[in-house]
């Protein structure tokens, strides 16, 4: 083989022979993405403005499912303490909006701080403090593996949660409202519509994030370590750091949903640290299909419209949920991705 | 700070941990011979406190509730191991975690639609209603002890159970090799289903006896459930011992601290500053215990297996 | 030894009563297969696990052109140049074999932690993992999963993942193992030429691939080596003689 120009022409060199552009999977993404993009423009034309919101929501979740699913499905790092991110970011909207509405400062030692309204600075906070946390709970759970690292990622998120219920300053167990929703500068946010795109853009970002990620020596690297350790160190990369960098990746887009979810319901409690949101968010990966790159958004939207429509029918929708979710894992377990575009591809 | 209070909350610590120990037991026992990991344990210590208070209000006899609880956990345990979770053991953790997560949800919702949202009652039976005096002074209610006298009952039955009988010597074999118990002809799938009701009949009784202390409402297995997760990371996942060591250190730990760590911080901030900071710190302190000693020992501090 | 590539000194192992490895000494020169062969139990799983960096030696060192590697864990010693395969095969199944080549190239071309540009359009990566399939005689099967290989197509895939890290040095633990007389063959050719550019020192329980291949054999017997030389030296030694065929 001659030596390959490289760009965008360099043809020869790739990875498989010719893979046809528009397969199943690609079309069924582009579907659920299309549809979701388009339910609030529907709803707003025939007047149904709350289904917006509720479109607002399905991207919100599945952002943070798609930063799960890459501990997850790619990383094969059962976190089971995600809630702690998604709660963390939401916490990072809400006591800046808090301290912007009433002017008091946030940090008076060792810099002053005020509160701020300013969407773009309250997203890079939270990926800020959610990168920390992940790196100090990474670094202590990555020790461990199997069963030890899944309770061990619990238990922190539980240690977060308790600590918001007990701390008194920020509305302790019983939350903290936002009343103005933050801003972004040019854009109305308060318009449910407005808000609806802000979001779609961010999960649309996130989405191609990981998509790029997965394809670059970082992924090749950190789908090793999820297929085969041993291959991998003998290769001579370390797990370690590839799976640390992996994991607080993995947070800082679920602690930007977290943000996203406390500007849109106008607050923040200690129920976005339980664990039952950590449970929640893994139940969103494995409907929609876990390691599958889409599955976050075709399981947000399958989770949101249980909740909405069985919710409306019965209080007990969560008893379905659970017998839903037994099935998929005991019967199909591509979940709701590998029922609509076959079995994943393998590279 | 005085010596009877000291003592009045060590004993609580221990009374805490003997509940833990009680759940955490059949967790690790699970996870030892099966390599199960089971979300849904917390369900069966409800399912033991709801039976127990709706029985002993139907009877008017704790006693009869008591046995029915325990007796409605580990049947409730062997039906979920027979329909459900037989079906896990070859599988992944991922689908482990999900699919008793799913099982929470079945059984949570399913409670409150047989027996509402509101809470349930029960007293403490005469017998036990009681209290005697501590070194220094004050009282202590004498059920808490037996709660504490019964902890110890099973810590020592379930050790001679163990190293003593038939059963016990399948359970170890279980352990150390799965191929060959099945290689040597015991029926393994009984087995499994004989062990997961027997922690799932322990885990009943520590939700009957808690049911006189608290109020027995849905969701009351989950905060116990993630304390036993703790206890048995911190032990050892797969040892009874290192439950039993861990359920204690847990307990005292988590009580003391929300005593005396709010009082600790008095010393050099105000009583509010101090109450709020101190009872913050407090209720993240077993998890900065168990940061620590996975930091010095990641599979806990008698590990068997992983 | 100086023009040694891999070196052994005074390696100790004990676990518990048991002593895995006592005293074992031996060195790996350019262009020369050493043979390390010993009956079951004679210890080599653990002293190829501390060559390898899984276990750590109790005592005694170990150098990599004539640098101390011992405290290095895995990885690093693979980036220093030691390609090793494992008895067991230890690929990723799902993946083709390019994949699983390229991760090694990955390796030595310096960290992995580039986030952007794909790994499918990277001719640096590409290339020379193709040749190192090329130098296996595999390119055929390139974009093959490696589920789908045969047991000898696995075994070459497993020497090409590690000569895709430019080693100084291969530890080969039992290739032949499982492979029918036609696949031993052909890794035996394969493993002639490869030893002019890179010393292998060859784990391996087959005695007719050991004659056949080794320039020189090592015995480890109970932990310790007993006898060290040429094939026909060893095939005379009385003490080898003793422990295989017990006369």
């Amino acid at each position: 083989m001659p030596e390959p120009a490289m760009g965008a022409l360099a043809g020869p060199v790739s990875l498989s022979s010719a893979r046809p552009w528009l397969n199943r999977e690609r079309l069924i993404n582009g579907l659920l993405l299309m549809a979701l993009f388009a339910s609030p423009f529907i709803a707003q034309a025939v007047g149904e403005t709350y289904y917006i919101n509720l479109a607002s929501r399905i991207a919100i979740v599945a952002m943070a499912a798609v930063g799960l699913n890459l501990a997850i499905g790619y990383g094969g790092m059962i976190s089971f303490g995600h809630a702690a991110f998604f709660g963390l970011g939401g916490y990072v909207a809400g006591i800046s909006a808090f301290h912007a509405f009433d002017m008091s400062l946030l940090l008076s030692w060792p810099i002053t701080l005020g509160g701020s309204d300013f969407m773009p600075g309250i997203w890079l906070a939270a990926m800020v403090l959610c990168a920390l946390l992940a790196l100090v709970i990474g670094a202590i759970s990555l020790r461990t593996s199997g069963v030890y690292f899944i309770m061990i990622t619990l238990a922190f998120a539980q240690m977060l949660y308790y600590f918001a219920v007990s701390w008194p300053s920020y509305g302790g167990d019983d939350g903290l409202p936002i009343y103005l929703r933050n801003q972004f500068p040019g854009l109305n946010t308060n318009d449910p519509l407005t808000y609806f795109l802000i979001c779609f853009v961010a999960l649309g970002l996130s989405l191609a994030l990981c998509a790029r990620l997965m394809r670059s020596r970082f992924g090749a690297a950190l789908t090793m370590a999820r297929l085969n350790e041993t291959r991998l160190a003998t290769a001579g990369i370390s797990p370690f750091p590839i799976r640390l960098v992996a994991f607080v990746l993995s947070a800082v887009i679920t602690g930007v949903a977290g943000a996203l979810f406390a500007d849109l319901n106008g607050f923040v409690g200690p129920s976005m640290l339980s664990w039952h949101r950590s449970g929640e968010i893994m139940v969103i990966v494995i409907l929609g299909g876990v390691g599958r790159l889409y599955g976050p958004v075709a399981g947000a939207i399958l989770f949101v419209l249980m909740e909405t429509l069985l919710g409306g029918v019965t209080e007990y929708w969560m008893l379905f949920l659970g017998l839903v979710l037994l099935g998929v894992v005991l019967f199909a377990r591509g979940g709701l991705m590998g029922l609509l575009a076959g079995r994943a591809r393998h590279e | 700070m005085t010596l009877s209070l000291l003592f009045e909350q060590l004993l609580n610590g221990l009374q805490l941990g003997t509940m833990l120990f009680l759940m955490a037991s059949g967790l690790t026992l699970v996870f030892g011979v099966m390599g199960l990991i089971n979300l849904a344990h917390g369900s069966f210590y409800m399912v033991g406190a709801f039976v127990t208070a709706w029985t002993a209000g139907m009877t008017g006899s704790f006693w009869v509730g008591l046995v029915a609880g325990v007796l409605a956990a580990a049947a409730t345990g062997a039906v979920v191991e027979f329909l459900v979770i037989r079906r896990l053991y070859r599988r992944d953790h991922l689908d482990q975690v999900l699919a008793t997560f799913a099982l929470i949800l079945i059984f949570s919702e399913g409670t409150r639609w047989l027996f509402g949202s509101s809470p349930l009652w029960l007293n403490v039976p005469e017998v036990l209603s009681g209290s005697v005096a501590l070194p220094g002074g004050s009282r202590y209610p004498v059920f808490r002890l037996v709660i504490i006298g019964v902890g110890v009952l099973v810590a020592v039955g379930l050790f001679l159970l163990i190293s003593r009988t038939r059963l016990g010597m399948r359970i170890r074999a279980g352990e150390s090799d799965r191929e060959m118990i099945g290689a040597l002809g015991v029926d393994i799938a009984k087995l499994y289903t004989v062990v997961f009701a027997l922690g799932a009949g322990l885990a009943g009784l520590a939700g009957s006896m808690i049911g006189a202390l608290q109020s027995v409402q849905v969701g009351m297995g989950e905060p116990v459930l993630i304390l036993a997760f703790v206890v048995i990371v911190i032990g050892g996942i797969g040892s009874i011992k290192g439950a039993l060591v861990g359920a204690l250190l847990v307990g005292v730990v988590d009580t003391l601290g929300r005593i005396f760590l709010p009082s600790l911080f008095k010393l050099f901030m105000t009583t509010a500053d101090a109450s709020g900071v101190g009872a913050a710190i407090a209720s993240m302190l077993i998890y900065v215990l168990m940061a620590l000693i996975l930091a010095f020992r990641p599979k806990g501090l008698f590990a068997a297996n992983d | 030894m100086s023009e040694a590539v891999l070196e052994l000194r005074n390696l100790h192992k004990r676990f518990g009563a048991l002593q895995a490895t006592r005293d074992v000494t031996l060195d790996l020169r350019p262009g020369e297969i050493h043979a390390l062969i010993g009956p079951n139990g004679a210890g080599k799983s653990t002293l190829i696990g501390q060559i390898a960096g899984h276990i750590a030696p109790d005592e005694g060192q170990i150098r990599l052109s004539a640098e101390d590697i011992t405290g290095l864990s895995v990885a690093e010693r693979a980036r220093r140049g030691l390609g090793r395969s494992f008895q067991v095969s230890s690929l990723a199944d799902s993946l083709s074999v390019l994949r699983n080549v390229m991760v090694a190239v990955q390796a030595i071309q310096g960290h992995s932690f580039r986030f952007w540009k794909p790994v499918d359009r990277d001719a640096s990566l590409i290339e020379p993992a193709r040749a190192a399939i090329a130098r296996m005689q595999l390119s055929s099967r390139a974009d093959t999963p490696v589920s789908e290989l045969s047991h000898g197509e696995r075994r070459q895939v497993e020497v090409a993942c590690a000569l895709a890290l430019n080693p100084r040095a291969l530890l080969l633990d039992e290739p032949m193992a499982g492979l029918g007389p036609e696949g031993s063959l052909k890794l035996t050719e394969l493993l002639e030429t490869l030893k002019l550019e890179v010393p292998i020192l060859l784990i391996e329980h087959d005695m007719d691939a050991v004659f056949r291949l080794a320039d020189r054999v090592t015995v480890l017997v109970s932990g310790e080596v007993i006898a060290h030389g040429t094939c026909d030296e060893i095939r005379t030694h009385p003490r080898v003689r003793e422990a295989y065929l017990g006369d």
